[in-house]
Order: C-alpha cells, then sequence, then structure tokens
C-alpha cells in the first residue's frame, strides 16, 4: 500500500492531554489516502479520520490535475476547442466530443445529417462500452478479482481499434466535430463493428461468471457504500449511481439528442443503492449499448457525415480544387474560424459516468466567451464524506471505486 | 436579441406570486429559459423554486465575467426538474467591485463545491458558505484566473 499515515495533531495533543489528570480522550488518526494511492484512480487525495477501523470524519481534496481548460478555451476558435474536450474525460473522450458539438450546434441553429447523427449515436455507446470496461476492470483489481481486468481490456482493445479505424487515433479522438464527423466512417466499419457487437453480450456473461455469484465480489460490495435516495439528488450524483438508487434519471430518455429517441433500449434501475447493485446497473447498461450499437449497424440511415452548412464546415477537397467560395470558406474557416451568432446554451448529455454538461456563452466572434463543463465526477465526488463517514476503512476501496469517477473530468 | 416576454412562464410566475421584487426578466432563447433574479433575493428564489417548482436537482453553479461592462460578473445556476423534466437557468448579476451574494448551500447541499469553485477562479464570494476555501488551485495562489483581465499564457501584466 502507497498509503502514507501522519500522525495528526490529535495524536500530539493527546500526549499532552495524558499528562494531565483529565480523562484521556479516544485515540483519533488522520490517515491520508493519495493522491498517489493505487485504488484513487489519479489524484484523489482523501484525508481520514480514524478511530480504530471505523472513519469518523472524511474530506475528499481534488484539484492536482486543474490545467485550466475552460481558460483556454477562451483563447481557442470554436473547432480547435474539439481537441481540449478530449482531454477532459480520457475514459469517454467521444461523449464529451459529442456534447460539446451538440451545444455548439444549438448555439448555431443548424441540423446534422442523420447518417451523422446515428454515427454519433454508435460511437458514443462504443465510448460507453469503453468506460464501463476499465471501470470494471480496475474495480474488480481494487477488490481483488485480478482476472477480469484481463478480460475487459481484451474487449476495450477492440473498441479502441474501432476507434483508431475512425479517426486515426486510439483515444484522442476528436472524431465528432461541430457540423457532424471529421471524417467519413471508414470502409469496412460495418463488418468490423458487427463482428465485435456479435460476440460481446457473450463477454458479459464472461463478467458475470467470474463475478456476480462470487461469494468474496458479494460479501465486499453488497451493502457497502449506501447513500440515501433524497440525498443523493440533493447532493447532485448522476448517472449510474443514481440509477442503481431507483430513479430512472437518463439523459438519453429525458432530453433525447442525436436522435436518441429512434433507438429501442431500457434504462436499467435498481434499488438496493449499495456497490453491488451499481455493479450489476452498469453490467445491464453494457447489454443495452451493445444492442443500440446493433441497430446503427443494421439501420444506419446512407446520407452525409458532416452537415451542408458552407460557412461552418469544411468544403470538400474536389470543390475546393474547382470552385471559387469552396477555397474562400476554406481559408476563412482554417484562418479565422466560423462565427458562432450571440447567445448562450446549456446542453447535456448522458456520459458513462452520468451528466456532462457544456455552458457556451458566445459573443458572436468565433471564439467562446465563456465555456464552462459540468463534469459529472465533480458533482459525484461531493458526496464521498457522506457515503463513507460512519463505514469500515477496508470499504472505502470498494465505495470510492463503485463511483467511477475520472480525475481529469474532475479537475478540468 | 434573444426574445424577452414577462408572462406565461410557470417558474416566473411561481416567483412573482411569492413576491414581485424576485425577479428583473425572462429571457427565452433557443429554447432556454432564463431567469434573471437579484443578486440578494437568491437564497429566498432558489427555495421556492425548490420546493414549489420541484428543481430538486442544481447542476451547476458557475461564472461568467463581462469586463470591463458594469455589472461585470454573472453568476449563473441550472436547475433540473426530475418530475416535471425541466431544465431551468437562473441568473444573478454582480458588480465588479466587491461581488458578493448568498450561498445556495442551504437550499442545495450539492452548491458546496460549485460555489468554492466559482470563488477559486472568479474571486466571487458566497456568503453563509460553510467552508469557502479555493478548490482547484493551490491555497496560495494569487488571482482569480477565468476572470478576463487574467491572462492565458505569460506574466501577469
Amino acid at each position: 500500500m502507497a498509503t502514507k499515515e501522519i500522525v495528526g495533531e490529535e495524536i500530539i495533543n493527546d500526549t499532552l492531554v495524558m499528562e494531565s489528570p483529565e480523562p484521556v480522550r479516544p485515540k483519533r488518526m488522520i490517515l491520508n489516502m493519495g493522491p498517489q494511492h493505487p485504488s484513487t484512480h489519479g489524484v484523489l487525495r482523501l484525508q481520514l479520520e480514524l478511530d480504530g477501523e471505523i472513519i469518523t470524519w472524511a474530506k475528499p481534496d481534488i484539484g492536482f490535475l486543474h490545467t485550466g481548460i475552460e481558460k483556454e478555451f477562451e483563447a481557442k476558435t470554436y473547432h480547435q476547442g474539439v481537441t481540449l474536450t478530449d482531454r477532459i474525460d480520457y475514459l469517454a473522450p467521444l461523449s464529451n466530443n459529442l456534447c460539446y458539438a451538440l451545444a455548439v450546434e444549438k448555439l448555431m441553429q443548424i441540423e446534422i445529417p442523420e447518417h451523422a447523427q446515428w454515427a454519433r449515436v454508435m460511437l458514443a455507446e462504443l465510448t460507453r462500452l469503453n468506460s464501463h470496461l476499465v471501470w470494471l476492470g480496475t474495480h474488480a483489481i481494487d477488490i481483488g478479482a485480478m482476472s477480469v481486468f484481463l478480460y475487459c481490456f481484451r474487449e476495450r482493445e477492440d473498441i479502441l481499434r474501432i476507434f483508431e479505424m475512425c479517426s486515426g487515433q486510439r483515444m484522442m479522438t476528436s472524431y465528432i466535430r461541430p457540423g457532424g464527423l471529421a471524417l467519413e466512417l471508414p470502409r469496412g466499419w460495418q463488418h468490423r463493428v458487427k463482428k465485435f457487437i456479435d460476440v460481446f453480450p457473450s463477454r458479459v456473461d464472461e463478467y458475470e461468471d467470474l463475478l456476480t455469484n462470487n461469494k468474496i465480489w458479494i460479501g465486499r460490495t453488497k451493502g457497502v457504500g449506501f447513500i440515501p435516495v433524497e440525498d443523493m439528488l440533493d447532493l447532485g450524483i448522476t448517472g449510474p449511481m443514481l440509477r442503481a438508487a431507483g430513479i430512472d434519471y437518463d439523459a438519453r430518455k429525458a432530453f433525447p439528442y442525436s436522435s436518441y429517441e429512434k433507438f429501442d433500449f431500457e434504462v436499467p434501475t435498481r434499488t438496493e443503492n449499495d456497490v453491488y447493485a451499481r455493479y450489476l446497473c452498469r453490467l445491464e447498461e453494457m447489454r443495452q449499448s451493445a444492442r443500440i450499437v446493433k441497430q446503427v449497424v443494421d439501420g444506419i440511415p446512407p446520407g452525409r457525415f458532416v452537415a451542408d452548412v458552407p460557412n461552418m464546415t469544411l468544403p470538400d477537397r474536389e470543390k475546393m480544387k474547382t470552385q471559387m467560395e469552396a477555397l474562400i470558406y476554406h481559408f476563412k474557416i482554417v484562418t479565422e474560424g466560423y462565427r458562432v451568432p450571440a447567445g448562450e446554451v446549456y446542453q447535456v448529455i448522458e456520459s458513462p459516468r452520468g451528466e456532462v454538461g457544456y455552458y457556451i456563452v458566445s459573443d458572436g466572434t468565433s471564439k467562446p466567451y465563456r465555456c464552462y463543463v459540468r463534469g459529472p465526477s465533480f458533482g459525484n465526488l461531493q458526496a464521498v464524506p457522506k457515503m463513507i463517514e460512519g463505514t469500515l476503512i477496508a470499504d472505502v476501496i470498494a465505495s470510492i471505486g463503485s463511483m467511477d469517477f475520472v480525475l481529469g473530468d474532475c479537475d478540468r | 436579441m434573444p426574445f424577452e416576454e414577462m408572462k406565461s412562464h410557470p417558474d416566473a410566475d411561481a416567483l412573482l406570486a411569492a413576491n414581485p421584487e424576485y425577479l428583473t426578466a425572462v429571457v427565452t432563447d433557443r429554447g432556454e429559459t432564463t431567469l434573471i433574479v437579484p443578486a440578494e433575493h437568491i437564497a429566498a428564489a432558489g427555495r421556492i423554486l425548490k420546493s414549489q417548482q420541484e428543481y430538486v436537482r442544481l447542476s451547476t453553479v458557475t461564472g461568467v465575467d463581462r469586463y470591463p461592462a458594469e455589472p461585470r460578473f454573472e453568476v449563473v445556476y441550472h436547475l433540473l426538474s426530475l418530475s416535471r423534466n425541466t431544465w431551468l437557468r437562473v441568473k444573478c448579476k454582480l458588480p465588479g467591485a466587491n461581488p458578493e451574494i448568498d450561498s445556495l448551500t442551504g437550499v442545495w447541499r450539492s452548491a458546496n463545491w460549485y460555489e468554492r469553485e466559482t470563488f477559486d477562479l472568479f474571486g466571487i464570494r458566497f456568503r453563509n458558505h460553510p467552508d469557502l476555501t479555493r478548490i482547484m488551485l493551490p491555497d496560495d495562489w494569487e488571482g482569480h484566473p477565468l476572470r478576463k483581465d487574467y491572462p492565458v499564457t505569460g506574466t501577469r501584466v
């Protein structure tokens, strides 16, 4: 364990107290968990006050990964901003691309072709699978089931290969852009995705075989990490955690975007509201995502991958060589960027971790005046003290693992 | 110019019914509604929106710096009602000198970190906040990076 123990002030005080005739207070220890602890998945620091093995007080300390992305948005054009959105949540870059693109499109008030919308849905759902697989693998390792990780990363590799095939990048894809997609979907994508998605549900069964009825897994996760539902809403928790508490809020159903209303899928919910319920919820979400991807592969309508808005989207290469206007637009878009009408929008989508929101204020120029990013990890991490205070220190790992946070998303 | 209307919005009506001073304007733009509330009444207005209009979730709190215009700062709240399935944006305007507003932590506990973040990056102070300290930057950091007079790169001018 890389945990560093710090003998806190309390103990120093206690030694002073012991010399006096007054009764000795129970010994409390302040334990610093992180920021380099392997199971905090990044640089989260937790200050825990312990009474024996019970946590009496907890305080998360964040900000170690703050890189000023929101400030940087203001210095970049809308087109350049896409690359920043990748780097916010490194496990779900395409979800962030999508939310940003939708917000800019809402400001511009343009509609993008249905073909591109369906392709976006597929990519967003593959991203959800990718993120949930990393979560499952690392969460299982934290709790002690080593082999699940290897199986999860086997499937994740297939997904990353699909991303690489589409965008040329495995992780920082920048593939979904305002106006549509960066490139046309590559030749043979349907075959590749279909091959993956046909076997994937059986792979989820494999994970279930390893964990769902595993006595150690059940012992470590059932009844752990409980938060009352009212507190969850009040503290702003979103995503699978909220659904495992019985609230079926999912932005894909509540505020459909990118033609999600045309797909047939369910929002899995549980009522137990513990780490085990969150695990079951996420596994079921993976099956539902696979269903959506299958519907896209089978029924994607033909069309263009990008909207035809001359002053916003880059023209075709062929047109640039033959038409004067196309060349002028290309030059203007690349040099000064496209102008976005003044106004403000708040766009939310359902990312693997919960609700991602982009609040963009435009002043009519080609750079955002203000771009605020609501990361789901930031909202969820606020509830850590509520979840772990009064519980055993051994359960902290399982509890915070079930939140599935990404510190890049939290600190921005 | 966004289209402005002052009537027939249920949330606006609820605020006006409680006290006509709770609301300055209603702006509807691109299908999104913004209520502009005087800064001194934000806590009372928030309480009404939560209890009467069922906005159970406070999604975000953030700021916008309109430097050099006056009032310089805007504090922006996004609220979600699960039962009515609607979003609402509430905005307060604050002066550039000593920007201060009541904290909403007493209404929605999720305001806690968002207000700390806004304080950290904009320097807007939230009255009655339980723990108003920097959250993103180190405690000894000077300045508030998201203000428009703070440079993106290089040394401070």
